[in-house]
Protein backbone atom coordinates (compact mmCIF):
# COMPACT_ATOMS: atom_id res chain seq x y z
CA UNK A 1 0.00 0.00 0.00
CA UNK A 2 1.78 3.03 -1.01
CA UNK A 3 0.36 5.94 1.67
CA UNK A 4 2.93 8.34 -0.55
CA UNK A 5 1.20 8.00 -3.88
CA UNK A 6 -2.48 7.91 -1.86
CA UNK A 7 -1.80 11.45 -0.58
CA UNK A 8 -0.61 12.47 -3.70
CA UNK A 9 -3.98 11.91 -5.30
CA UNK A 10 -5.68 13.02 -2.59
CA UNK A 11 -3.19 16.86 -3.16
CA UNK A 12 -4.08 16.49 -6.59
CA UNK A 13 -7.85 17.67 -5.66
CA UNK A 14 -6.46 20.77 -3.92
CA UNK A 15 -4.52 21.69 -1.04
CA UNK A 16 -5.11 20.07 2.08
CA UNK A 17 -3.87 19.77 5.31
CA UNK A 18 -2.35 16.98 7.73
CA UNK A 19 -5.68 15.84 9.72
CA UNK A 20 -7.97 16.44 6.65
CA UNK A 21 -5.58 14.04 4.67
CA UNK A 22 -5.89 11.12 7.23
CA UNK A 23 -9.24 11.48 7.27
CA UNK A 24 -10.10 11.21 3.63
CA UNK A 25 -7.43 8.32 2.97
CA UNK A 26 -9.67 6.61 5.46
CA UNK A 27 -12.88 7.49 4.36
CA UNK A 28 -11.80 6.58 0.89
CA UNK A 29 -10.55 3.45 1.54
CA UNK A 30 -13.36 2.17 3.65
CA UNK A 31 -11.96 2.98 6.64
CA UNK A 32 -10.41 -0.71 5.89
CA UNK A 33 -6.80 0.53 6.17
CA UNK A 34 -6.09 2.47 9.38
CA UNK A 35 -3.43 5.26 9.32
CA UNK A 36 -1.67 6.89 12.29
CA UNK A 37 -1.22 10.72 11.83
CA UNK A 38 2.53 10.74 12.58
CA UNK A 39 2.54 8.53 9.59
CA UNK A 40 0.88 11.21 7.41
CA UNK A 41 3.25 13.72 8.37
CA UNK A 42 6.42 11.46 7.75
CA UNK A 43 5.60 11.49 4.49
CA UNK A 44 4.40 14.93 3.60
CA UNK A 45 8.35 15.78 5.18
CA UNK A 46 9.49 13.11 2.39
CA UNK A 47 7.29 14.34 -0.56
CA UNK A 48 8.73 17.47 0.62
CA UNK A 49 12.13 16.66 0.07
CA UNK A 50 11.72 15.20 -3.19
CA UNK A 51 9.86 18.29 -4.28
CA UNK A 52 6.81 16.38 -5.06
CA UNK A 53 4.65 18.22 -2.61
CA UNK A 54 5.03 22.36 -1.21
CA UNK A 55 4.04 23.61 1.90
CA UNK A 56 3.06 27.15 2.99
CA UNK A 57 6.71 28.76 3.60
CA UNK A 58 6.23 30.28 7.22
CA UNK A 59 7.71 28.73 9.84
CA UNK A 60 4.20 27.93 11.20
CA UNK A 61 3.63 24.23 11.37
CA UNK A 62 0.33 23.89 13.30
CA UNK A 63 -1.76 21.20 12.12
CA UNK A 64 -3.79 23.57 9.88
CA UNK A 65 -0.65 24.04 7.17
CA UNK A 66 -1.71 23.33 3.53
CA UNK A 67 0.15 21.14 1.48
CA UNK A 68 0.32 21.45 -2.37
CA UNK A 69 1.26 18.98 -5.01
CA UNK A 70 3.47 20.32 -7.38
CA UNK A 71 4.18 19.67 -11.39
CA UNK A 72 6.76 16.94 -10.35
CA UNK A 73 4.14 15.20 -8.16
CA UNK A 74 1.25 15.29 -10.68
CA UNK A 75 3.65 13.49 -12.80
CA UNK A 76 5.05 10.85 -10.04
CA UNK A 77 1.75 10.14 -9.59
CA UNK A 78 0.18 9.78 -13.13
CA UNK A 79 2.80 7.10 -13.24
CA UNK A 80 2.65 5.37 -10.64
CA UNK A 81 -1.22 4.68 -11.67
CA UNK A 82 -0.11 3.40 -14.60
CA UNK A 83 2.45 1.63 -13.48
CA UNK A 84 1.56 -2.54 -12.68
CA UNK A 85 2.30 -3.43 -9.03
CA UNK A 86 4.98 -6.64 -8.87
CA UNK A 87 3.11 -9.75 -9.64
CA UNK A 88 5.61 -11.10 -12.17
CA UNK A 89 7.77 -12.91 -9.54
CA UNK A 90 5.66 -14.87 -6.62
CA UNK A 91 6.50 -13.94 -3.23
CA UNK A 92 6.96 -17.27 -1.35
CA UNK A 93 3.90 -18.29 -0.36
CA UNK A 94 3.61 -19.69 3.55
CA UNK A 95 0.75 -21.54 3.06
CA UNK A 96 2.10 -23.71 -0.19
CA UNK A 97 5.03 -24.31 1.43
CA UNK A 98 2.67 -25.95 4.20
CA UNK A 99 0.88 -27.97 1.82
CA UNK A 100 4.05 -29.09 0.45
CA UNK A 101 6.16 -29.79 3.70
CA UNK A 102 2.59 -31.89 4.62
CA UNK A 103 2.77 -34.26 1.72
CA UNK A 104 5.81 -35.49 2.88
CA UNK A 105 5.61 -35.68 6.30
CA UNK A 106 5.03 -39.38 8.01
CA UNK A 107 1.86 -39.15 10.13
CA UNK A 108 0.37 -36.17 8.66
CA UNK A 109 -2.65 -36.16 6.78
CA UNK A 110 -2.02 -33.54 3.67
CA UNK A 111 -5.93 -33.45 3.15
CA UNK A 112 -6.71 -32.42 6.70
CA UNK A 113 -4.10 -29.44 6.86
CA UNK A 114 -5.58 -28.24 4.01
CA UNK A 115 -9.13 -28.04 5.23
CA UNK A 116 -7.84 -26.56 8.28
CA UNK A 117 -6.54 -23.50 5.95
CA UNK A 118 -9.80 -23.89 4.23
CA UNK A 119 -11.72 -23.13 7.14
CA UNK A 120 -9.83 -20.28 8.47
CA UNK A 121 -10.33 -18.64 4.96
CA UNK A 122 -13.72 -18.91 4.80
CA UNK A 123 -14.49 -18.13 8.39
CA UNK A 124 -12.38 -14.56 7.35
CA UNK A 125 -14.40 -14.53 4.25
CA UNK A 126 -17.84 -14.84 6.17
CA UNK A 127 -16.33 -12.05 8.35
CA UNK A 128 -15.58 -9.45 5.04
CA UNK A 129 -18.96 -10.43 3.43
CA UNK A 130 -21.09 -9.48 6.88
CA UNK A 131 -18.56 -6.24 6.81
CA UNK A 132 -20.12 -5.85 3.06
CA UNK A 133 -23.74 -6.68 4.50
CA UNK A 134 -24.23 -4.63 6.83
CA UNK A 135 -22.41 -1.29 5.49
CA UNK A 136 -21.70 -1.58 1.56
CA UNK A 137 -24.45 -0.64 0.16
CA UNK A 138 -23.47 3.27 1.45
CA UNK A 139 -20.21 3.19 1.01
CA UNK A 140 -18.50 2.19 -2.66
CA UNK A 141 -14.47 2.75 -1.20
CA UNK A 142 -15.92 -0.29 1.68
CA UNK A 143 -17.66 -2.44 -1.44
CA UNK A 144 -14.67 -1.93 -3.52
CA UNK A 145 -11.78 -2.93 -0.86
CA UNK A 146 -14.07 -5.61 0.83
CA UNK A 147 -14.48 -7.55 -2.97
CA UNK A 148 -10.77 -7.12 -3.37
CA UNK A 149 -10.17 -8.87 -0.26
CA UNK A 150 -12.72 -11.53 -1.21
CA UNK A 151 -11.48 -12.52 -4.77
CA UNK A 152 -7.68 -12.19 -3.10
CA UNK A 153 -8.62 -15.22 -0.23
CA UNK A 154 -11.25 -16.85 -2.48
CA UNK A 155 -7.97 -17.51 -5.32
CA UNK A 156 -6.06 -19.00 -2.15
CA UNK A 157 -9.15 -21.75 -1.29
CA UNK A 158 -9.34 -22.14 -4.73
CA UNK A 159 -5.74 -23.18 -4.91
CA UNK A 160 -6.62 -25.26 -2.01
CA UNK A 161 -9.40 -27.03 -3.61
CA UNK A 162 -6.99 -27.75 -6.78
CA UNK A 163 -4.42 -29.18 -4.80
CA UNK A 164 -7.01 -31.05 -2.50
CA UNK A 165 -8.11 -32.58 -5.99
CA UNK A 166 -4.62 -32.69 -7.26
CA UNK A 167 -3.80 -34.80 -4.07
CA UNK A 168 -6.50 -37.33 -4.19
CA UNK A 169 -5.76 -38.27 -7.89
CA UNK A 170 -2.33 -38.40 -6.88
CA UNK A 171 -2.92 -40.75 -4.45
CA UNK A 172 -4.75 -43.35 -6.68
CA UNK A 173 -1.21 -44.14 -7.89
CA UNK A 174 1.52 -44.14 -5.80
CA UNK A 175 3.99 -41.17 -6.57
CA UNK A 176 6.90 -41.71 -8.62
CA UNK A 177 10.32 -42.34 -6.26
CA UNK A 178 11.14 -38.66 -5.36
CA UNK A 179 14.42 -37.54 -7.74
CA UNK A 180 16.58 -34.71 -7.36
CA UNK A 181 14.00 -32.03 -6.07
CA UNK A 182 12.81 -29.85 -8.76
CA UNK A 183 11.68 -26.78 -6.76
CA UNK A 184 14.74 -25.25 -6.93
CA UNK A 185 15.08 -24.84 -10.71
CA UNK A 186 11.82 -23.64 -10.98
CA UNK A 187 12.50 -21.23 -8.35
CA UNK A 188 15.37 -19.40 -9.83
CA UNK A 189 13.99 -19.58 -13.04
CA UNK A 190 10.90 -17.42 -12.20
CA UNK A 191 12.91 -14.92 -9.69
CA UNK A 192 10.98 -15.79 -6.36
CA UNK A 193 11.29 -12.88 -4.35
CA UNK A 194 12.73 -13.38 -0.61
CA UNK B 1 -33.70 -24.32 20.04
CA UNK B 2 -34.85 -26.94 17.28
CA UNK B 3 -34.03 -26.68 13.64
CA UNK B 4 -36.87 -26.71 10.93
CA UNK B 5 -34.51 -29.05 9.50
CA UNK B 6 -32.73 -31.87 11.28
CA UNK B 7 -30.70 -34.48 9.92
CA UNK B 8 -29.87 -37.20 12.29
CA UNK B 9 -27.15 -40.34 11.26
CA UNK B 10 -28.28 -39.57 7.40
CA UNK B 11 -26.63 -42.18 4.71
CA UNK B 12 -27.55 -42.80 1.19
CA UNK B 13 -26.11 -45.70 -0.48
CA UNK B 14 -26.25 -46.50 -4.13
CA UNK B 15 -25.71 -50.28 -5.78
CA UNK B 16 -22.59 -50.24 -8.38
CA UNK B 17 -22.60 -53.58 -9.96
CA UNK B 18 -22.44 -55.54 -6.53
CA UNK B 19 -20.77 -52.90 -4.76
CA UNK B 20 -22.23 -50.69 -2.17
CA UNK B 21 -21.57 -46.85 -2.96
CA UNK B 22 -21.91 -44.22 -0.07
CA UNK B 23 -23.10 -40.61 -1.33
CA UNK B 24 -23.64 -39.48 2.55
CA UNK B 25 -22.62 -41.35 5.39
CA UNK B 26 -23.88 -40.82 8.91
CA UNK B 27 -24.53 -37.15 8.15
CA UNK B 28 -26.14 -34.53 11.14
CA UNK B 29 -27.26 -31.40 10.26
CA UNK B 30 -29.51 -28.98 12.63
CA UNK B 31 -31.16 -25.83 10.33
CA UNK B 32 -32.33 -23.26 12.99
CA UNK B 33 -35.18 -20.95 12.11
CA UNK B 34 -33.42 -18.04 10.59
CA UNK B 35 -30.37 -19.22 9.60
CA UNK B 36 -28.51 -19.86 6.50
CA UNK B 37 -26.18 -22.72 6.10
CA UNK B 38 -23.95 -23.46 3.15
CA UNK B 39 -23.09 -26.74 2.45
CA UNK B 40 -19.34 -26.46 0.65
CA UNK B 41 -17.88 -29.37 -1.18
CA UNK B 42 -15.94 -30.56 -4.45
CA UNK B 43 -18.35 -32.37 -7.21
CA UNK B 44 -19.40 -36.02 -6.32
CA UNK B 45 -18.80 -34.91 -2.71
CA UNK B 46 -22.46 -35.63 -1.48
CA UNK B 47 -23.81 -32.10 -1.25
CA UNK B 48 -26.42 -32.20 -3.73
CA UNK B 49 -27.66 -35.85 -2.37
CA UNK B 50 -28.14 -33.68 0.88
CA UNK B 51 -30.42 -31.49 -0.94
CA UNK B 52 -32.52 -33.67 -1.77
CA UNK B 53 -32.88 -35.63 0.90
CA UNK B 54 -33.43 -33.00 3.15
CA UNK B 55 -36.00 -31.88 0.48
CA UNK B 56 -37.99 -35.15 0.70
CA UNK B 57 -37.20 -35.90 -3.05
CA UNK B 58 -35.12 -38.69 -2.39
CA UNK B 59 -35.15 -41.19 0.90
CA UNK B 60 -32.36 -41.86 3.18
CA UNK B 61 -30.94 -45.72 2.96
CA UNK B 62 -30.83 -44.43 7.06
CA UNK B 63 -31.25 -42.40 9.29
CA UNK B 64 -33.74 -39.69 10.42
CA UNK B 65 -34.85 -36.42 8.19
CA UNK B 66 -36.96 -34.38 10.17
CA UNK B 67 -38.29 -31.31 8.74
CA UNK B 68 -40.59 -28.27 10.36
CA UNK B 69 -40.92 -31.06 13.47
CA UNK B 70 -42.36 -33.97 11.21
CA UNK B 71 -39.79 -37.20 11.02
CA UNK B 72 -40.40 -37.80 7.03
CA UNK B 73 -40.09 -41.56 7.14
CA UNK B 74 -43.37 -41.66 9.63
CA UNK B 75 -45.44 -40.10 7.06
CA UNK B 76 -47.30 -41.46 4.32
CA UNK B 77 -46.49 -40.95 0.84
CA UNK B 78 -49.20 -38.12 0.27
CA UNK B 79 -48.31 -36.30 3.53
CA UNK B 80 -44.55 -36.21 2.22
CA UNK B 81 -45.48 -34.62 -0.83
CA UNK B 82 -48.21 -32.07 0.79
CA UNK B 83 -45.05 -30.76 3.30
CA UNK B 84 -43.29 -30.50 0.57
CA UNK B 85 -45.76 -28.43 -1.20
CA UNK B 86 -46.08 -26.40 1.75
CA UNK B 87 -43.20 -26.13 3.54
CA UNK B 88 -40.25 -26.49 1.70
CA UNK B 89 -39.22 -24.27 -1.32
CA UNK B 90 -36.13 -24.86 -4.35
CA UNK B 91 -33.86 -22.82 -5.99
CA UNK B 92 -32.04 -24.27 -8.57
CA UNK B 93 -29.25 -23.16 -10.92
CA UNK B 94 -31.00 -23.44 -14.05
CA UNK B 95 -33.85 -21.54 -12.41
CA UNK B 96 -36.68 -24.14 -13.77
CA UNK B 97 -39.17 -22.13 -14.29
CA UNK B 98 -42.23 -23.17 -16.10
CA UNK B 99 -41.57 -21.25 -19.92
CA UNK B 100 -45.62 -21.46 -20.68
CA UNK B 101 -46.77 -19.37 -17.38
CA UNK B 102 -45.60 -15.64 -16.56
CA UNK B 103 -43.26 -14.53 -13.89
CA UNK B 104 -46.91 -14.29 -11.68
CA UNK B 105 -48.01 -17.72 -12.66
CA UNK B 106 -44.71 -19.43 -12.07
CA UNK B 107 -44.57 -17.90 -8.40
CA UNK B 108 -48.61 -18.44 -8.24
CA UNK B 109 -48.45 -22.58 -8.98
CA UNK B 110 -47.19 -24.00 -5.53
CA UNK B 111 -50.12 -22.72 -4.12
CA UNK B 112 -52.83 -23.51 -6.55
CA UNK B 113 -51.30 -26.83 -6.96
CA UNK B 114 -52.08 -26.92 -2.89
CA UNK B 115 -55.24 -26.12 -3.50
CA UNK B 116 -55.35 -22.08 -3.06
CA UNK B 117 -58.16 -20.25 -5.21
CA UNK B 118 -56.54 -18.86 -8.27
CA UNK B 119 -57.22 -14.93 -7.34
CA UNK B 120 -55.48 -15.42 -3.45
CA UNK B 121 -52.69 -17.50 -5.57
CA UNK B 122 -52.21 -14.46 -8.27
CA UNK B 123 -52.11 -12.04 -4.98
CA UNK B 124 -49.76 -13.75 -3.16
CA UNK B 125 -47.30 -14.31 -6.24
CA UNK B 126 -47.57 -10.37 -7.00
CA UNK B 127 -46.71 -9.84 -3.19
CA UNK B 128 -43.96 -12.12 -3.61
CA UNK B 129 -42.69 -10.55 -7.05
CA UNK B 130 -43.17 -6.89 -5.19
CA UNK B 131 -40.76 -7.85 -2.38
CA UNK B 132 -37.76 -9.20 -4.84
CA UNK B 133 -38.34 -5.39 -6.68
CA UNK B 134 -40.20 -7.24 -9.71
CA UNK B 135 -43.58 -6.22 -9.76
CA UNK B 136 -43.37 -4.86 -13.35
CA UNK B 137 -41.97 -8.18 -14.34
CA UNK B 138 -45.22 -10.03 -13.52
CA UNK B 139 -46.49 -10.60 -16.68
CA UNK B 140 -43.70 -11.10 -18.50
CA UNK B 141 -43.01 -14.62 -19.33
CA UNK B 142 -39.21 -16.53 -18.47
CA UNK B 143 -37.82 -15.95 -22.10
CA UNK B 144 -38.04 -11.90 -21.74
CA UNK B 145 -36.31 -11.95 -17.96
CA UNK B 146 -32.71 -11.85 -17.56
CA UNK B 147 -30.65 -14.41 -15.96
CA UNK B 148 -30.84 -12.41 -12.28
CA UNK B 149 -34.74 -11.63 -13.11
CA UNK B 150 -35.18 -15.22 -13.45
CA UNK B 151 -33.57 -16.38 -10.47
CA UNK B 152 -35.60 -13.52 -8.19
CA UNK B 153 -38.55 -15.08 -9.84
CA UNK B 154 -37.32 -18.65 -8.55
CA UNK B 155 -36.71 -17.49 -5.20
CA UNK B 156 -40.42 -15.97 -5.07
CA UNK B 157 -41.59 -18.81 -6.14
CA UNK B 158 -39.45 -21.02 -3.85
CA UNK B 159 -41.01 -18.78 -0.59
CA UNK B 160 -44.17 -18.21 -1.23
CA UNK B 161 -46.80 -18.85 1.18
CA UNK B 162 -46.45 -20.70 4.61
CA UNK B 163 -43.19 -21.94 3.59
CA UNK B 164 -40.22 -22.83 6.37
CA UNK B 165 -36.92 -23.99 4.76
CA UNK B 166 -35.64 -22.88 1.40
CA UNK B 167 -33.29 -25.36 -0.35
CA UNK B 168 -30.84 -23.89 -3.15
CA UNK B 169 -28.55 -25.73 -5.65
CA UNK B 170 -25.55 -23.56 -6.59
CA UNK B 171 -27.87 -20.87 -7.26
CA UNK B 172 -25.90 -18.32 -8.68
CA UNK B 173 -23.88 -20.45 -11.14
CA UNK B 174 -24.93 -18.74 -14.08
CA UNK B 175 -25.22 -15.69 -13.33
CA UNK B 176 -22.33 -12.57 -12.76
CA UNK B 177 -21.49 -10.96 -9.64
CA UNK B 178 -23.70 -8.45 -9.43
CA UNK B 179 -26.42 -10.57 -9.97
CA UNK B 180 -24.80 -13.04 -7.60
CA UNK B 181 -24.85 -11.26 -4.82
CA UNK B 182 -28.23 -10.14 -5.48
CA UNK B 183 -29.57 -13.42 -5.27
CA UNK B 184 -27.44 -13.81 -1.81
CA UNK B 185 -28.75 -10.67 -0.35
CA UNK B 186 -32.48 -12.05 -1.07
CA UNK B 187 -31.71 -15.49 0.43
CA UNK B 188 -30.67 -13.41 3.71
CA UNK B 189 -33.51 -11.30 3.74
CA UNK B 190 -36.13 -14.21 3.45
CA UNK B 191 -34.20 -16.14 6.44
CA UNK B 192 -34.50 -13.25 8.50
CA UNK B 193 -38.78 -13.25 7.81
CA UNK B 194 -37.92 -16.47 9.58
CA UNK B 195 -37.14 -19.18 7.20
CA UNK B 196 -34.20 -21.85 7.36
CA UNK B 197 -31.76 -22.18 4.82
CA UNK B 198 -29.29 -24.42 3.37
CA UNK B 199 -27.48 -23.55 -0.11
CA UNK B 200 -25.16 -26.12 -1.48
CA UNK B 201 -22.21 -24.61 -3.57
CA UNK B 202 -18.52 -25.30 -4.52
CA UNK B 203 -17.93 -21.24 -4.28
CA UNK B 204 -16.53 -20.01 -1.37
CA UNK B 205 -17.37 -16.68 -1.90
CA UNK B 206 -21.29 -17.66 -2.21
CA UNK B 207 -20.76 -19.95 0.90
CA UNK B 208 -18.94 -16.50 3.21
CA UNK B 209 -22.84 -15.24 3.17
CA UNK B 210 -24.27 -18.07 5.11
CA UNK B 211 -24.04 -18.14 9.20
CA UNK B 212 -22.53 -21.42 9.19
CA UNK B 213 -20.53 -23.07 6.18
CA UNK B 214 -20.50 -27.09 6.37
CA UNK B 215 -18.14 -28.70 4.53
CA UNK B 216 -18.72 -32.11 3.25
CA UNK B 217 -16.21 -34.70 1.70
CA UNK B 218 -16.55 -38.35 0.21
CA UNK B 219 -20.27 -38.31 1.90
CA UNK B 220 -19.10 -37.05 5.15
CA UNK B 221 -19.44 -33.85 7.36
CA UNK B 222 -15.55 -33.42 7.55
CA UNK B 223 -15.13 -29.87 9.49
CA UNK B 224 -17.86 -27.00 9.76
CA UNK B 225 -17.09 -22.91 10.66
CA UNK B 226 -17.60 -21.49 13.84
CA UNK B 227 -20.19 -19.55 14.74
CA UNK B 228 -19.88 -16.01 12.55
CA UNK B 229 -18.21 -13.40 14.19
CA UNK B 230 -18.82 -9.82 13.58
CA UNK B 231 -16.53 -7.67 11.42
CA UNK B 232 -15.13 -5.42 13.75
CA UNK B 233 -11.98 -7.58 13.97
CA UNK B 234 -11.06 -6.88 10.45
CA UNK B 235 -10.85 -3.25 11.09
CA UNK B 236 -8.31 -3.46 13.86
CA UNK B 237 -5.54 -4.40 12.16
CA UNK B 238 -1.94 -2.89 11.75
CA UNK B 239 -1.99 0.42 10.19
CA UNK B 240 -0.79 0.35 6.23
CA UNK B 241 2.40 0.76 5.46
Amino acid sequence: MSIRHALLALLSEGPKYGLQLREEFEARTGEVWPLNVGQVYTTLQRLERDGLVESDDDADLGPQKDFRITADGAEELAGWLRTPPDLGSPPRDELVIKVLVAIRLPGVDVHEVIQAHRRYLVELMQQWTRLKEEEADVDLGLALAVDAELYRLDAVVQWLDSADGRLKRAGLEPPPPAKAPAAPLIRRRAGVRR
Amino acid sequence: MSGVLELRGVSKTYLDGADEVYALREVDLVVEPGKLVAVMGPSGSGKSTLLTIAGALETPTAGEVIVAGQSLSSMSRDDRSRLRRRAIGYVFQNYNLLPGLTAVENVAMPLELDGVSAGKARAAGLRGLEELGLAERATRFPDQLSGGERQRVAIARAVVGDRRLLLADEPTGALDSANGEAVMRMILATCKRGLAAVVVTHDAQLASWADRVVFIRDGRVVDRTSARSGPDSLLTGEPAR
